[in-house]
């Protein structure tokens, strides 16, 4: 059947013999060079394949460039250290877009054409939680550096793990009381209406509660809002503090004007860095962010007390006592989550020691393995600090920071305690078959 | 219009299906799952030509049938528990009936409106999904759970995360859709139906009701896309509010325009190439779209009508 008036006729330019053989042979190299030569390489090699599943485009961008960094950082210490069992590591990147169906894919190709070990190394939630399930039918560990709750609240599967970085859970639980004690015991929450605000304003009231304070307050943004003025009559008269998660592009527009709208009589605020990480602090618009406090997993700035692990791990990356790259002041690191994937590689490690671990086929070993750990002492493997490992819902627990936004840098004013972000397991992955 | 005896089209058409038997059983593992989905997405884009390729109406709004497709399986299985042939048939009743009331209400318009007006109810339902998050899981999306997806027939119970299992669901539903749209195309009505694409008021001169022939083909065209949404739901494991954004109105826009509007094989064609090149891209650059971008180009500028289309009109022109 065809179309007489050339309706799909997009140039009606004619095609020659030639052009279309050029065409041809031009598609067929496409085709037949490239990835296939250097996946038989692979399959062949001996060292750990870490197959890492990066936002390398996409909404995570930022966060996937500065995760490809730590993630080199901490192999090439890990390999300059003699590997993991004796076998160099090597990792395998694939762009996964931030885009869950492409994530699922990255799996698959992960476990079936490069033969990786494990994969590794997922930020966004929509894309975690799209990529478990291929995850899980084709028995790959999979160690994400997410810091959402999916992997605690034992709806994904068994082999999928967050060993190196808090939940968002845990981490809100444990602001409560700081919050409650110093900034102020009535909040209104200011959130992005999607699930990373659902997540505040699920867990932050009961977490305030429990110190005596109370939410009166939830305003829920659109993500398609560009202008926040409108909100800002909403926020009770009575409010002691805004505590505000707003991430995105947005996010300089959302401080600027409610700067405009509160002028230097506003309320104490409080914020995760999630909305600002790889933005400079310093930058125009943001000055109304002065004397405010924010959520940190590890810190941008070096502080005064930086253990020397933390030193190490922050030269070992290439980041300046600013938390940008080192002979770059404008690239600033997303330095309060990107430690995860540090710090995930070493359990890693000490989980394939414990198993033994030869191959693919000593995987459900390693997944047994990682559910035993139960600690992570401070140091040059985990230079955030401490950690506490529940292997039956795959969650590590750890500290969390405070900081003051003073003098344009943030200066760490508390450390939360691993207890303060515990909470009842909400299942047990050790139930499900391997 | 170039006609030929069925048995030519019919031949070529089961031969596909058969390579893609074939192939099932030769391929390495990761080209054999990457198929499956290719097979089922093709679905997806079969249904999306039906309304662009043979009517002529450029939709920027199906990603809202595959996903009511997709949501309509995957929140039976996970809320409500229903088995997979429950939870598929759902997932069409919902394509269907949305496409109906969409397609009661977009027909109105034409051309260009009719882009504005399917991509802007693409939209609503896109907010919908995120609004609803309590039930559909928002922006992070569902896990539908992996002991749920399992087909029983009779005594039989076929596990669809099985690899093989999942390939030969994929492929039966491409064949059976492959086959519908072959017949849909060769009958009258598919005649009418590029009638109207040519020429509606000459169309409607010659006493056809060329409204309700557009919204058969509408509500064909949704409940297709459904059929693979919920396919995917219930092959993959998973139902998210991405598949709902505009991206995925326009990702099988292209597959078709690669392939060849209008053409039966040309969405299967269209989408394998598509991927492939990804797939292959992504290996080497984080620019990889730049080099998608640069393939669509030599394409259009090379295949105007898309792959297949380019082929009926200089080579094979009995190709449906």
């Amino acid at each position: 059947m065809t179309d007489k008036n050339g309706f799909f006729d997009l140039s009606r330019s004619a095609l020659t013999r030639r052009t279309a053989l050029k065409g041809l042979a031009a598609g067929a190299g496409l085709a037949v060079a490239p990835g296939f030569v250097r996946y038989s390489q692979a399959q062949s090699s001996a060292p750990i394949k870490i197959g890492f599943q990066s936002h390398r485009t996409g909404i995570g961008a930022a966060y996937g460039r500065w995760y490809e960094k730590t993630t080199a950082a901490a192999v090439k210490a890990i390999n300059d250290a003699g590997g993991i069992n004796g076998r160099p590591v090597e990792v395998i990147i694939e762009d996964d877009g931030t885009d869950p169906g492409r994530g699922a894919e990255v799996v698959g190709k992960f476990a079936s054409q490069h033969k990786t070990d494990i994969v590794y190394g997922t930020l966004f939630s929509h894309v975690v939680i799209g990529s478990a399930p291929a995850a899980g039918e084709a028995k790959m560990p999979y160690f994400v550096v997410s810091e959402g709750h999916h992997v605690a609240s034992t709806k994904l599967n068994r082999y999928v793990f967050q060993p190196g970085i808090t939940d968002v859970k845990s981490q809100i639980q444990s602001m409560a009381p700081w919050i409650a004690a110093n900034a102020g015991k009535k909040v209104t929450q200011i959130f992005p209406d999607f699930a990373f605000g659902y997540d505040h304003r699920d867990y932050l009231p009961p977490a305030l509660k429990a110190q005596g304070a109370e939410v009166i307050a939830q305003i829920a943004i659109p993500p398609t809002e560009s202008s926040f003025t409108k909100y800002f009559p909403q926020i009770p008269a009575e409010t002691e503090v805004i505590y505000h998660v707003m991430v995105g592009p947005a996010v300089l527009t959302f401080v600027k004007e409610l700067g405009e709208f509160y002028g230097s009589n506003r309320p104490q605020l409080f914020g995760f860095i999630d909305s600002l990480e790889a933005t400079d602090i310093n930058s125009p618009g943001l000055e109304f962010l002065d004397g405010s406090h924010f959520w940190e997993g590890s810190p941008r700035y070096a502080q005064p007390d930086d253990s020397p692990a933390q030193k190490a791990y922050r030269a070992a990356v290439g980041i300046d006592d600013n938390g940008a790259a080192v002979g770059d002041p404008k690239d600033v690191s997303t330095a309060a989550h990107m430690f995860g994937c540090w710090e995930t590689l070493y359990v890693v490690k000490k989980a394939m020691e414990d198993a033994g671990y030869r191959g693919p086929e000593d995987r459900a070993k390693l997944v047994e393995a990682t559910e035993a750990l139960t600690e992570f002492a401070e140091g040059p493997e985990h230079p955030q600090g401490p950690k506490t490992f529940n292997g039956k819902i795959h969650q590590c627990f750890g500290i969390q920071n405070i900081s003051k936004v003073e003098g344009g840098r943030l200066n760490v004013v508390h450390k939360t305690k691993i207890e303060d972000g515990l909470y009842e397991p909400e299942g047990n992955y050790t139930t499900q078959a391997l | 219009m170039k006609d030929a005896s069925p048995a030519k089209p019919y031949a070529l058409h089961l031969g596909v299906i058969a390579l893609l038997f074939g192939l099932s059983f030769v391929l390495p593992e990761y080209h054999h799952g990457l198929l499956a989905r290719i097979m089922v997405l093709a679905v997806f884009a079969m249904g999306y030509n039906l309304l662009f390729g043979y009517v002529g109406l450029l939709s920027l709004g199906h990603a809202m049938f595959f996903s009511a497709g997709l949501y309509g399986a995957g929140l039976a299985v996970i809320h409500l528990g229903w088995s997979v042939p429950a939870a598929f048939a759902a997932g069409l009743a919902c394509g269907a009936l949305l496409a109906l009331v969409i397609g009661l209400l977009a027909l109105r318009t034409s051309g260009v409106a009719f882009m504005i007006v399917t991509m802007m109810f693409a939209q609503v339902f896109y907010l919908l999904i995120l609004y609803f998050a309590a039930w559909t899981g928002g922006d992070q999306g569902l896990v539908v759970p992996q002991p749920m997806r399992v087909l029983v027939l009779g005594s039989t119970s076929f596990d669809l995360t099985n690899a093989t299992v999942r390939y030969m669901s994929a492929l039966a539903l491409f064949s059976i859709v492959l086959l519908i749209s072959l017949a849909i195309v060769r009958s009258g009505y598919g005649r009418v139906l590029v009638a109207i694409r040519e020429n509606e008021e000459r169309t409607k001169m010659l006493g056809f009701d060329t409204f309700s022939s557009k919204l058969a083909a509408v509500v064909i065209s949704g409940s297709i896309c459904a059929a693979s949404g919920a396919a995917y739901a219930l092959l993959f494991g998973y139902v998210g509010s991405s598949f709902a954004s505009v991206q995925y109105s326009i990702l099988p826009l292209l597959w078709v325009l690669l392939g060849g509007a209008a053409t039966t094989l040309g969405p299967l064609i269209g989408t394998l190439f598509m991927y492939y090149v990804i797939d292959i891209a992504s290996g080497y650059t984080s620019a990889y779209l730049l080099i998608v971008g640069i393939a669509l180009i030599l394409l259009v500028l090379f295949f105007p009508r898309g792959i297949l289309g380019s082929i009926r009109q200089r080579w094979l022109g009995w190709l449906p």
